[in-house]
Formats: structure tokens, C-alpha cells, sequence
């Protein structure tokens, strides 16, 4: 079933993507690009419109075109095995082609004034931003965190807070303007404000059933990646938290006849995004929550204090965190949204966000005696993923939940 | 009498039992699956019911082209099939270990034989059949004498890649280094099953399913010398996820 907020999310990114393309033809605003998770309120604060490479990626990936781009990238010295989001994304570039060309008539991504990125996720991000320091010339500003083990915590969130701090002066060069902090603490009120209200839309997939599925999820997360800081995006997340409390008050289901209910942790595949959600629509089992979708949302955020309250929440990000918090993350997830089993995607190009790598999805089973699947696949690179084996994998998985339901009922 | 039919519809051969209420087993067909599901389907299904008329016939369908079967009561997928036919033959906790044409297949099921997990293989056709034809193909070995030839072996050769091109690439060089061609083709075999105890840790029984083991029982011998549990090969090794399916079939409409 449709959601009726879709329509304002197609306004909503169309406008974003509008008045970057204005701002790069006109210059009558500065652009920095940015890590998804990057130092982005930062910027707006100074008055940057901002850009996300990654998003550019998703949509590369939802698209399909990365499979015409990746290669490119591969055959200019980078590699099939690295990040997919980075080599759809620059050998797209190198081909002077852009998805937001078909979807808004846009001739060429916008040009950048400055490159934030920040470690927090991979080193991948790194490497992505200095590729288009090269090639645009222009300034690359990067917050490097290791990833976070808790007993250095403290360590590295100071350190942060002071990158953060120290970027200014160049962020203010190119800005052509002073730093004001209470912009920065108004940008970050904003920004929390939207990972409250996301924070709420993904909890309402706790009810059974559930009203939302992670494919519809997916989708709906852009403004909370690229608009988050603006009020547009608080706006839009009121109007679909509202939605989604309707369908939960008279008991919509996103599937309807939900029988069982799964985890997803990892990427999404985005080329096939839609066959997965019908599969899993088919199959009756949606998956209700994730790890990925979860990942924009920072509580942390403290006006009050915004260095290091952003410092603090950029450090505490899933994908930072040592594995022992990660399996208490997961663990709390399965029993607030009542879990059968957990996918463990395992994507080829990304093993930031492959958990399953070093044991985790077995060490979950035994804890929580729920079975897992781990399915092989990549983000954007479709040449490493089996639709017919991904199916196949996922149809017995739901057969064998069903069979030790059948038993569990038998007995009792 | 009352009769029920599975078939299996794998990416290489088509397999297709007919069996009674007690499970006996009144028919059976192999084939190659081809490209066109459906026809290999109706004449595989046919040949198996040797005369008898399809029609009230209840029909479960596996394996990859599990959907193309118009006249199934039931698609079910080759892990849930042949737990069901292993179990039939073993009904106890076992792992069941298929190794078809393009994927292998770890099932592990407890003494109610249900499932508590499984793992599928299908990434490369290293330790697959299609690998062994391959190699049979590249060595001009033939096909039948592999088996024969393996068991001559008598100096260890390891191939070690994960990799169907990789490991053609190892046997190359063997061939350069002068290996003997038994000893080639035992280090094929040992190859096979080293990809698939890198799957599962395999402990207690283990039923050996699929074509591989039908063609070459040395398969079945080199497990034994790798694993501590007992392994069972059943009568019909290849026949199992069929079975499984018209096992599922009695049941749906008992
Ligand atoms: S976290 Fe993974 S998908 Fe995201 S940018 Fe880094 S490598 Fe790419």
C-alpha cells in the first residue's frame, strides 16, 4: 500500500537537489559535499547548502546505473573490492553522467566548494572526498575517528570535538564568512529534532503489524540523511510520523497477513530494493527494523554544548562501535520489535557494514535462540549478488521458522 | 492405491519420484534440466509414473525452476526437500551434505528433523560437479573413468583454491610438474570435499546426497576418512529432494 507522504518526499528531494543545482550554476551559495555521516550541521551553519556523495551512490544504485559506472572506476586504479558506492559514484563522474539528469532534469552533479568527510564509517570516504579534491581543486576537510572502542570513548570524543573545532577557521575561508555558534546550536536543536521524530517513525514497526516495512524505510530516510538540520525535514517527518500512528490505530499492515518478522543488519541491496520488498510482501514476513535505517539518528546532539555533544553523537554510531555493544544493540532491537530472524547481509564491497564477518551472527543465534541467514550480496555492485540464490536462501529460511513454529505450537 | 510425485528441477538435472502411501518408492526419472522447465518437467514426471495417468496426482515442485511447474500443488525450496528425503531414510539428527551440479548444500537437522540451520554454496563451482566436468573436460579425462582413475592415487595432491578458474590454473601447473593423472584426479575429489567441510563444522552423521555421490562413491570414501561421524549414503542419493518433495505431498493431502 502506497504512503501517502511519498508525494511530499518526491517535493522534498526534488528541492534539495534544485537548489544545489542553482547554487553551483549561480554561486549564489557555497556547497560543501559530505560523508553521510560527516560533520554536515557544521556546515549549514555557515551557510552551505550541503551534498552527499553516498546519497548520489544510492541513488546510482537503486537506478542500476552503477553497473555501467563501476567498471570505469575499476579500470582507473579502483578496485572491484573496495566501497561500490565510491566506484559508481566516480566512475559516473568520469563519464560526465548523473541520475539527477532522468529525475530532475539536472546536467551535472554540483560543483563543490569544500570536501568534509569523516571516518567514523570506513576509511573509504577518505579516499572518495580526495579523489574530487584532485579533480575540483578544492579544499578536503576531514575528522578522522578511530573506530570507537568503548574503553577509549572519552579519548576520542575529546579528540574530535577538537577537529570539529579546528576545521572552522578553514570552513570559515571558504564560507567567506565568520562562524556563528548560535547558528551551530540552532542548526544542531534542528538537526536533533529529526532524529527524534525518524527515531519515532521507525519505532512504530514495533506494533504488529507493522506499518512500515525497511524497503518503505529506505526510502523515506532521505531527508533524514541529506535535510537533516532544516526544518523541511522535521516538517516531513511530522507528517509521516502522523501517517504511520494512523495506520498503527487502525491496524494497517505495511503486509498484510504478517506472519513473521525479521531484522535486517547491513546495507540495502538498492538495485533491487523492490523485488526484495515483494519477496518478503509474498512471503509474509516483513522486515521491520534495522541496523541501517537506525544509523541517523543522534540523540546526542546537545545545543548546549555543540562541539562536543556532536563529537559525542558522531562517535557513537553503530558502525563505530566494537562488537560486544553491537550484539546488545541488536539483541534489544529483537525483543522491542518481537523478531523471528535476522538477515545478515554480507556485502561484498562494504565489510564496515558486514557484520557477520567475525562471528557475530552465530554468537546471536546461540544468545537469543533465533536462527539467521546471511545472505551474499553487495550495496550497488549487482555482479556480486545471486537473485535466484538470494531467493531460494530466504524462502527456506521462512520455511524453517515456520516449521519450528509449527512444533513450538504442537507442544505447548 | 494412492500415489504422490516430487520433482526437482535442479540448475543441471531434472529429478522426478513417484511414490505410494508408505513412502515406497514406485518410480523415478533423471534428466537434464535444459532450458525448457516446463516440457522437462511433464516428460521427466511421466516417464517416472511409467504409464500411470498424472492426472488427481498430487505434485510438489523443487529446486531452481520449482516455479516453472504449472501442474504442483506446492513450490518448496530444495533445502526444505531434502531434509524431508534425508530424513525419511535417517530419521535422526544428521547433517545432510548435498553436492549437486552447481551448489552444495549443508543442512543441519535435530532428532525431530526439523531444521536448526543450513548453508548454501553457490558462489563459485569449486567443489560442484560442474568443476568436475570441467576438469574432466580440460584433462580429457573421461567422465566414467574418474573414479577408477582416483582410486589408483597413490601420492596426495592438493588443490587448494576457492576459485573454479583459480583451481583449474593449480591444475595446470600440476600438469607442467609432471603429476600423474590418478593422482590429479584423486586431488579433484579431495578438492571437492575440502570445499565443503569449509562450509559447516560437520560433526555426528552425515547423509551424502546429490549427483556427485551417485557418479563417484570415492566421494563418499573420502569423507569417511575425513570425518570423525558415521556417513550414510542413501539408496538413491540423487533422488533425495524429490523424495522430499512427494513426501511433501503425501503430507498435504493426507
Ligand atoms: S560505510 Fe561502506 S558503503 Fe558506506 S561509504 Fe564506507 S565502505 Fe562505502
Amino acid at each position: 500500500m502506497e504512503i501517502k507522504a511519498a508525494q511530499q518526499l518526491k517535493g522534498l528531494m526534488k528541492q534539495h537537489f534544485m537548489e544545489l543545482d542553482e547554487a553551483s550554476r549561480t554561486k549564489n551559495k557555497k556547497i560543501a559535499w559530505c560523508s553521510s555521516v560527516g560533520p554536515a550541521e557544521l556546515a549549514m551553519s555557515l551557510g552551505f547548502l550541503v551534498y552527499y556523495p553516498e546519497n548520489h551512490a544510492a541513488m546510482l544504485g537503486s537506478t542500476r546505473t552503477a553497473m555501467d559506472y563501476i567498471p570505469v572506476a575499476n579500470a582507473n586504479g579502483y578496485s572491484p573490492e573496495i566501497c561500490s558506492y565510491l566506484t559508481s559514484d566516480i566512475g559516473a563522474y568520469l563519464r560526465h553522467e548523473t541520475p539527477l539528469t532522468k529525475a530532475y532534469g539536472i546536467k551535472e552533479v554540483p560543483r563543490p566548494d569544500v570536501l568534509l568527510y569523516n571516518t567514523n564509517q570506513c576509511r573509504d570516504v577518505g579516499d572518495w572526498a580526495r579523489f574530487y579534491g584532485r579533480e575540483f581543486n578544492v579544499p578536503v576537510l576531514g575528522i578522522n575517528t578511530p573506530h570507537t572502542q568503548n574503553e577509549a570513548r572519552e579519548h576520542v570524543v575529546k579528540s574530535v570535538s577538537q577537529q570539529l573545532r579546528d576545521i572552522v577557521p578553514d570552513l570559515e575561508k571558504v564560507a567567506g564568512r565568520r562562524f556563528d555558534i548560535d547558528e551551530f546550536r540552532a542548526v544542531l536543536a534542528r538537526s536533533r529534532e529529526c532524529s527524534v521524530l525518524w527515531d519515532k517513525v521507525l519505532d512504530t514497526g514495533s506494533h504488529q503489524p507493522t506499518p512500515l516495512t525497511f524497503f518503505d524505510e529506505c526510502i523515506h530516510m532521505g531527508p533524514a540523511v541529506v535535510m537533516r538540520g532544516r526544518q523541511e525535514a522535521n516538517d516531513y517527518y511530522k507528517a509521516l510520523l502522523a501517517e504511520m500512528q494512523e495506520r498503527v490505530a487502525q491496524g494497517v499492515a505495511a503486509v498484510p497477513g504478517e506472519r513473521f518478522r525479521f531484522y535486517w543488519e547491513g546495507m540495502p541491496i538498492w538495485g533491487k530494493l523492490r523485488n526484495m520488498s515483494e519477496l518478503f510482501a509474498r512471503l509474509k514476513a516483513p522486515v521491520v527494523v534495522s541496523t541501517y535505517c537506525n544509523s541517523w539518528i543522534f540523540p546526542a546532539f546537545d545545543p548546549a554544548n555543540p562541539f562536543d555533544s556532536m563529537a559525542e553523537a558522531y562517535c557513537s554510531i553503530f558502525i563505530g562501535q566494537d562488537d560486544a555493544w553491537k550484539e546488545n544493540y541488536i539483541a534489544e532491537k529483537v525483543k522491542r520489535f518481537a523478531i523471528d530472524g535476522i538477515l545478515f547481509h554480507d556485502a561484498r564491497t562494504c565489510a564496515s557494514n558486514s557484520n557477520n564477518r567475525y562471528g557475530m551472527s552465530k554468537r546471536l543465534s546461540d544468545k537469543l535462540g533465533i536462527p539467521h541467514l546471511v545472505i551474499n550480496g553487495d550495496l550497488n555492485d549487482l555482479r556480486c549478488f545471486s537473485e535466484e540464490q538470494t531467493v531460494t536462501n530466504i524462502e527456506a529460511f521462512v520455511e524453517q521458522i515456520e516449521e519450528s513454529h509449527r512444533e513450538n505450537i504442537r507442544r505447548h | 492405491m494412492k500415489i504422490y510425485a516430487g520433482i526437482d528441477i535442479g540448475s543441471c538435472t531434472t529429478k522426478s519420484v513417484v511414490i505410494d502411501e508408505q513412502g515406497n518408492l514406485l518410480g523415478s526419472d533423471v534428466r537434464r534440466s535444459g532450458i525448457d522447465y516446463k516440457t522437462v518437467a511433464k516428460e521427466s514426471l511421466e516417464t517416472a509414473l511409467a504409464g500411470k495417468s498424472l492426472e488427481g496426482v498430487p505434485v510438489v515442485s523443487t529446486g531452481y525452476g520449482r516455479h516453472n511447474v504449472s501442474f504442483a500443488i506446492q513450490a518448496k525450496t530444495e533445502i526444505a526437500c531434502h531434509a524431508k528425503g534425508a530424513y525419511f531414510y535417517v530419521p535422526r539428527a544428521v547433517n545432510v551434505v548435498d553436492i549437486g551440479g552447481q551448489d552444495n548444500k549443508v543442512i543441519r537437522l535435530d532428532a525431530e528433523g526439523r531444521t536448526i540451520d543450513f548453508k548454501m554454496n553457490r558462489k563459485c563451482a569449486a567443489g560442484t560437479g560442474t568443476f568436475i566436468e570441467e576438469i574432466a573436460i580440460k584433462t580429457a579425462i573421461p567422465l566414467d573413468k574418474l573414479d577408477e582413475l582416483a582410486r589408483k592415487s597413490q601420492n596426495k595432491v592438493k588443490i587448494g583454491s576457492y576459485c573454479t578458474v583459480f583451481a583449474s590454473t593449480e591444475i595446470l601447473s600440476l600438469i607442467c610438474s609432471g603429476v600423474k593423472a590418478e593422482d590429479l584426479s584423486k586431488g579433484v575429489f579431495d578438492s571437492v570435499v575440502a570445499r565443503v567441510l569449509e562450509m559447516i563444522p560437520l560433526a555426528d552423521t552425515i547423509l551424502l546426497c546429490g549427483g556427485v555421490v551417485a557418479w563417484f562413491p570415492i566421494v563418499a570414501e573420502i569423507f569417511r576418512e575425513q570425518v570423525k561421524g558415521e556417513v550414510i549414503v542413501p539408496p538413491h542419493p540423487q533422488l533425495t529432494g524429490a523424495l522430499g518433495a512427494a513426501l511433501f505431498a503425501r503430507e498435504t493431502t493426507f
